[in-house]
């Protein structure tokens, strides 16, 4: 078992989370809550293979990705922003909804034929570095090496933009940010459209680059309460949310692959002799979420940092307080 | 004031309700927004290349066509009221308690384990198997649902990850069982439960009484609507519902008024995952009668959410919108395509949040210029 060939599959794999957990990040950064992810991804893993497979041309079916999750996901922006509803009943609605749309639409979509993906290749010189050029830079999907790029620009927008700026003020104290004319309703529905869009894009990097094909539900797994979850661990800051999308990535990756050769570090290994405790493997992503949501929330009341101070709460204009 | 609202005949204004609402009229705005929720899944159906009418008229005959049908909508019914009631006591202290469906699993593994293990032998009487296998369904869901909840008042971890991570880890779970330890020649189930593990059904009296003859309705339901009206009397009419409901509305208050909130977290999912565990030991024992996971982890957690959230946390109004919902799952079954009774669950939740602005809000319609 080769941890560098692991690896560079986990940082694929891990890819789908990074797209969600930004998303989310975004979303969760202007005071709203989108439980709804695992739904706009599986709309998104949907159109993005059924609109590839339609036109022939995968870039097609990543737009349709994006705009279709971004749309759903702003009936919650609707419900929650201007009818003040709950965020927690909204965003699993959402789920409820684009799990069913998803299925209904996608009927038949599994027995569908092969579709033209979108490209791997490696980056010239960076894939020359000993391990790491081997792990990061070398063949990998193009949507990869977007997920790069997203990263450090996030972190820069929010923190050192007067965009950002204002993203953080709508999220933090509304009213503030308000009485400065900023019009928070209007950019509340934007980054909600965000997150749907990364969502959708984190849908399409599964159907068409990590695990090509739809295969209904199971397309996401619960990747998206994943993602959520890691929203907690990144402490709202994309650098820790790409170590822990990657991280996880790679975990899922190791399970599928400890269970190949039939020796393990020497041992004779378990996981090949006795393929039951295969279930106990697949338990581990969802074990690992919840030991990673303990350890970010200790942290944050170690470290007195929390979520934004108005998530979760409705913006009602001329209401005393945050 | 713009010129087109000055010269609008009429404008429509939102301000917030302030006096008390007729009884009925949250009634009658959610079955509003049913109604509103099977036209718009109608629409998505057309859409999606379906007859939505045929649909709803499938639907309808399928379930309450004739008393045979109709026994099977309750028997789709019952593990829905029990997960519904799971749902409804969490929610109602504001904990969001989504892993009713793992809890159920859990639920159907416990019950399951006093038979394979073998607990109890195969032989036991009827009377003592039941209360047992109860007994063992509710305290595998309460430990299930303990999880979270001790992790919520001890970390301050978020319990609708948490717990929807547990519904993962319960499904493996039963898989290692059914495959590894108690599979029957290979395949992914467990034998057959001995008869005295099973709960009476209806069609087991048809000799005495000819009427029940073919009715698959089980001695679940009985469990359900007493569990129902348990919970009732538990939220309305006892001190420890009166903080349940404390805590869910006003926190503050409740901490001032010195209820032990981190205690009640603790309790309360507890209480919510045996419920569900509960739901999980009727269905084994009344329905699937061995170990399986399809049928087991179908569903019923996700769809006590919706019931849960339509009956607005009441127990005994969980009963009837259960049964409603039983029968959007018997008949969908057959229904093409497959997603249509998940997507239409979907939208009835939306248009049940969406309508709940009606009840916080009145929109005023005032004639001309103010």
């Amino acid at each position: 078992m080769d941890f560098t060939i692991i690896l560079q599959a986990g940082i694929a794999s891990g890819t789908v989370l990074l797209f969600a957990t930004i998303g989310e990040l975004f979303c969760e950064r202007a005071g709203v809550l989108n439980l709804g992810v695992e739904g706009m991804m599986l709309i998104g893993a949907m159109s993005a293979f059924s609109v590839t497979i339609a036109t022939g041309n995968p870039w097609l079916g990543v737009l349709a990705a994006m705009l279709f999750a971004g749309l759903i996901s702003q009936i919650h922006a609707f419900i929650v922003i201007t009818l003040q509803a709950d965020q927690v009943v909204s965003g699993l609605s959402l789920t409820f909804l684009g799990a069913g749309i998803s299925l209904v639409l996608g009927e038949g979509l599994s027995k569908a034929g092969t579709v033209s993906l979108l490209p791997n290749f490696s980056i010239p010189l960076l894939d020359m570095i000993p391990i790491l050029g081997k792990i990061f830079f070398t063949d990998q999907s193009i949507l990869v090496y977007i997920g790069y790029l997203l990263v450090p620009l996030s972190w820069y927008y929010i923190n050192y933009t007067r965009p950002g700026l204002h993203l953080r003020a709508i999220g933090e104290y509304p009213s503030a940010a308000d009485a400065l004319g900023i019009n928070v309703f209007r950019m509340r529905y934007f980054y909600v459209f965000v997150g749907g869009m990364l969502a959708g894009l984190a849908g399409a990097t599964i159907s068409l680059a990590v695990s090509p094909g739809w295969f209904s539900e199971l397309t996401t797994g619960g990747q998206g309460w994943i993602a959520i979850g890691l929203v907690i661990f990144a402490q709202w800051d994309p650098f820790r949310a790409a170590i822990g999308s990657y991280a996880f990535g790679a975990l899922r990756r190791l399970i599928l692959d400890i269970q190949g050769p039939t020796l393990l570090l020497g041992f004779a290994n378990p996981f090949y002799y006795n393929p039951y405790l295969g279930f106990f493997l697949q338990m581990l992503p969802y074990l690992f979420t919840v030991a990673v949501l303990v350890i970010g929330s200790r942290e944050a009341i170690r470290k007195r940092i929390g979520a934004p101070a108005a998530l979760g709460v409705p913006y009602v204009r001329g209401e005393r307080g945050k | 004031m713009t010129e087109l609202t000055k010269r609008a005949p009429f404008r429509i204004r939102v301000e917030p309700r302030l006096s008390e609402m007729p009884a009925w009229y949250p009634a009658l705005i959610s079955f509003g927004a049913l109604v509103v929720a099977l036209i718009l899944g109608g629409v998505l159906i057309t859409l999606a290349g379906g007859d939505a009418l045929l649909s709803y008229q499938h639907i309808a005959k399928a379930s309450f066509g004739d008393t045979g049908v109709l026994s099977d909508t309750i028997v789709k019914a019952t593990p829905i009221i029990l997960a519904a009631l799971a749902c409804s006591v969490a929610f109602r202290m504001k904990l969001w308690n989504i892993g009713a469906e793992g809890q159920f699993i859990m639920g159907a593994f416990g019950a399951s384990a006093i038979v394979l293990t073998p607990v109890l032998p195969a032989e036991t009487s009827r009377w003592i198997f039941i209360p047992v296998m109860m007994l063992a369904g509710m305290a595998a869901g309460a430990a299930w649902g303990f999880i979270p909840g001790f992790l919520k008042a001890k970390f301050n971890v978020n319990e609708i990850i948490s717990s929807l991570m547990l519904n993962y880890v319960a499904v493996a779970w039963v898989n290692f069982w059914i495959f590894g330890v108690w599979t029957e020649g290979g395949f992914q189930m467990s034998p057959k439960f001995p008869d005295g593990a099973s709960l009476p059904r209806l069609l087991e009296y048809s000799k005495t009484f000819p009427a029940l003859r073919g009715l698959t309705t089980h001695l679940g339901l009985l469990i359900g609507i007493v569990a129902a009206v348990i919970l009732w009397l538990i939220i309305f009419r006892s001190r420890w519902g009166y903080e349940i409901r404390l805590i869910g509305d006003n926190p503050r208050a409740a901490q001032y008024a010195g209820i032990n909130i981190t205690n009640n977290i603790i309790y309360v999912m507890a209480l919510s995952g045996a419920l569900a565990g509960l739901g999980g030991m009727s269905e084994i024992a009344g329905v699937v009668h061995r170990l399986q996971t399809a049928p087991i982890a179908a569903g019923y957690g996700f769809t006590g959410i919706i019931v849960a959230w339509l009956a607005k946390l009441n127990p005994l109004a969980i009963i009837f919108v259960s049964i409603l919902f039983g029968a959007l799952i018997l008949a969908g079954r057959e229904i093409q395509p497959s997603g249509v009774p998940k997507m239409i669950q979907g939208i009835i939740l939306v248009c049940l949040i969406a309508s709940d602005f009606l009840l916080r809000y009145r929109i005023v319609i005032s004639r001309g210029e103010e």
